[in-house]
């Protein structure tokens, strides 16, 4: 038992529920009691993360009930790198908004919070139910702030956005159910020891709710062909949400890895890798549509838009053909692109306000005023989306080539990632030219000179590409042990023989 | 009994997903609803079908299995709160919109004034 554990939960509840009942205090205090707590929330991962460094698992059971009786948060590298990831996303796309982007609802602060809170414990959980609730929280407080900002063009996506949700939310309970009817148990590391037992005619009950599951996990992570939500909705958000939204998909890919590789993993007996050859060609079809996307994107906003299903393609590649080396390349990739891509939308909008109503349309406009501080920002997250060297996007696709086994999938594999990457690079050089190059003469009416947080945030998530680099030997000797951890089941199955604390102490 | 519950959930499906793809947002809000309950239904189903036994060892001769029915009791709390959010929106889109379509606007008609109306309205 571990109390640490509930901190990355805790905090943002706490947080969130002081900014609930704070609706009318003056606006500077909600913003440094809501930035406080994102602070916090980032130590309390990095306590965790450093934690996690020994290899070992850690447990927190609720209420003090031996797993697989209660429900129970787990600890792992995987865990601690998720949660990481989206404190230091979270805190820049907070940073951003205080500039004056949750100005216009009050409860802004709250569901930005909460959301944090649903991806914890997301992150956290070792029970297939506790799954869905995280699930819940998330979807909901996102629902929130989607809607932030006003603006009617925001209805329509918004509407698709939690009808389709709605829809996943069902499909996972009847999966779940399915699961639960043949085992007869949710937690994760039962149901490692369970599903390889299985057989009969429960074997197919067992085979759909898995692949159930696999298509809730791919509509969140926005796979082929649940993927035509996402631009949208993503190009008409407000820009800290839209960033902070980077996440949202690869909580889709954290479900993926986490429950094929312990539940359905190489020791799951008939069911073993159930799905994964159905998710290859999946994902490669992904990665060509979100090019095609960026290629046709008439505004920069849906271009960046695109690139999150360019990454979700390019993730899953790697974590469907099941090597640790791919698995390993795939979270070092993972890092590089949330954070790269949430920068761009912070940069999409920065330009969008200096262009007057060209907005971030791919057209030409007047000057900006700040051209050259953000064409920089731009070109740096654009080469470190798209894969050039020497930025940390490159890096990562290169391992992503490295660690495919020579065969029929690696030329797939190879060659999709290659000419995706060539395709996005023009989409990006076709937008840069446009919008920082080509301008015209005209008079647009002078913008508001940059404020410090804005500036910052932007410019610190796209630098992120950057530190990357620098820290790429401590980073990948990390998702190394990842991958290993993750590739040996054994040791999460512990956790059902963990000791609980006595009563009394 | 058990083809009896098949039959139900199976018509709420049918109906759920037959108003789901209706192209308006009234039926796809009752749509989803209906949804949730089938699947409210099989959750329940999944610790099977048992008369008279009460979710409590020892209290009655058979005893039935509690966890699908605190499953069950979760995702009624959280389906309730999803349809209470997804009809305000409907209303939202009705009211923005001037029309119940999920899109905002009929097919044949491509005008987007919500995008235009904000890009001057700055």
């Amino acid at each position: 038992m571990n109390h640490w554990l509930t901190a990355p939960i805790l905090i943002p509840l706490l947080g969130g529920i002081l900014q609930v009942f704070m609706g009318y205090a003056p606006i500077s205090l909600r913003r440094t009691l809501a930035i406080a707590t994102t602070v916090l929330l980032l130590v309390s991962t990095i306590v965790l993360l450093v934690l996690a460094n020994d290899d070992s698992y850690r447990l927190y059971a609720f209420g003090n009930w031996q797993p697989p009786f209660g429900i129970v948060l787990v600890l792992d590298r995987l865990a601690a790198l998720m949660l990481v990831l989206t404190a230091i996303l979270a805190l820049f796309c907070h940073i951003f908004a205080i500039g004056g982007a949750d100005e216009g609802n009050r409860q802004f602060h709250t569901l930005f919070l909460f959301q944090l809170m649903g991806l914890n414990i997301a992150f956290l959980t070792g029970d297939l139910f506790n799954l869905f609730v995280a699930f819940e929280v998330l979807l909901i407080a996102s629902y929130g702030l989607l809607m932030h900002g006003g603006g009617t063009a925001r209805t329509v996506p918004g509407l698709h956005y939690v009808v389709l949700n709605l829809v996943g939310s069902a499909v996972f309970l009847i999966s779940v159910g399915m699961i639960y009817s043949v085992t007869g148990t949710l937690n994760m590391a039962d149901l490692a020891v369970k599903i390889p037992q299985v057989s009969g005619e429960g074997l197919n009950l067992v085979k759909a709710g898995g692949m159930m599951l696999l298509v809730v996990f791919a509509l969140k992570a926005a796979l082929i062909p649940l993927c035509f939500w996402l631009p949208k909705a993503y190009a008409r958000a407000t820009a800290p949400v839209a960033a902070l939204f980077a996440v949202m998909t690869k909580v889709g890919i954290y479900a993926i890895l986490r429950v094929y590789l312990l539940v359905f993993g190489d020791s799951a007996g008939e069911l073993a890798n159930l799905g994964m050859d159905w998710l290859f060609p999946l994902a490669l079809i992904t990665l060509a549509m979100g090019v095609i996307g960026a290629l046709g994107a008439d505004n920069l906003k849906t271009l960046v838009a695109w690139q999150v299903i360019i990454s979700v393609g390019t993730l899953l590649a790697p974590i469907a053909l099941g090597s640790e080396a791919g698995i390993s390349a795939a979270l070092f990739y993972l890092l590089s692109t949330t954070w790269t891509v949430a920068g761009l939308f912070l940069v999409a909008e920065l330009v969008a306000n200096q262009r007057g109503t060209a907005g971030d349309r791919i057209v030409t406009a007047p000057k900006m005023r700040n051209r050259t501080f953000l064409s920089v920002l731009f070109l740096i997250g654009a080469v470190a989306a798209a894969g050039l060297p020497p930025l940390s996007g490159f890096f990562a696709k290169l391992l992503i080539l490295k660690s495919a086994v020579p065969g029929t999938d690696m030329a797939w594999l190879w060659s999709a990632i290659l000419i995706g990457s060539f395709f996005t690079v023009i989409a990006y050089s076709r937008a840069g030219s446009i919008v920082f190059w080509r301008t015209v003469e005209g008079h647009i009416e002078k913008p508001k000179p940059l404020s410090s947080n804005v500036s910052v945030a932007a410019g610190t998530l796209v630098a992120l590409s950057v530190v990357i680099v620098a820290l790429a030997g401590p980073i990948s000797d990390y998702t190394d042990a990842t991958a290993a951890q993750l590739f040996n089941p054994g040791g999460y199955l512990q956790i059902l023989d963990m000791p609980m604390t006595p009563e009394g102490k | 009994m058990e083809l009896l519950f098949a039959l139900t959930i199976g018509v709420l499906t049918a109906s759920g997903v037959y108003l789901l793809l209706r192209a308006r947002t009234f039926p796809v809000v009752v749509g989803l609803t209906l949804i949730s309950y089938a699947v409210n239904l099989f959750l329940f189903s999944t610790g099977r079908l048992a008369t008279g036994a009460q979710p409590i060892i020892g209290s009655t001769g058979s005893y039935t299995d509690p966890l699908p029915q605190a499953l069950v009791l979760t995702a009624i709390v959280i389906g309730f709160a999803m349809t209470a959010f997804v009809v305000v929106l409907s209303l939202r889109n009705l009211a923005d919109n001037d029309d119940d379509h999920v899109d905002g606007h009929q097919g044949n008609d491509h005008s987007q004034p919500d995008q235009s109306k904000e890009v001057t309205g700055k």
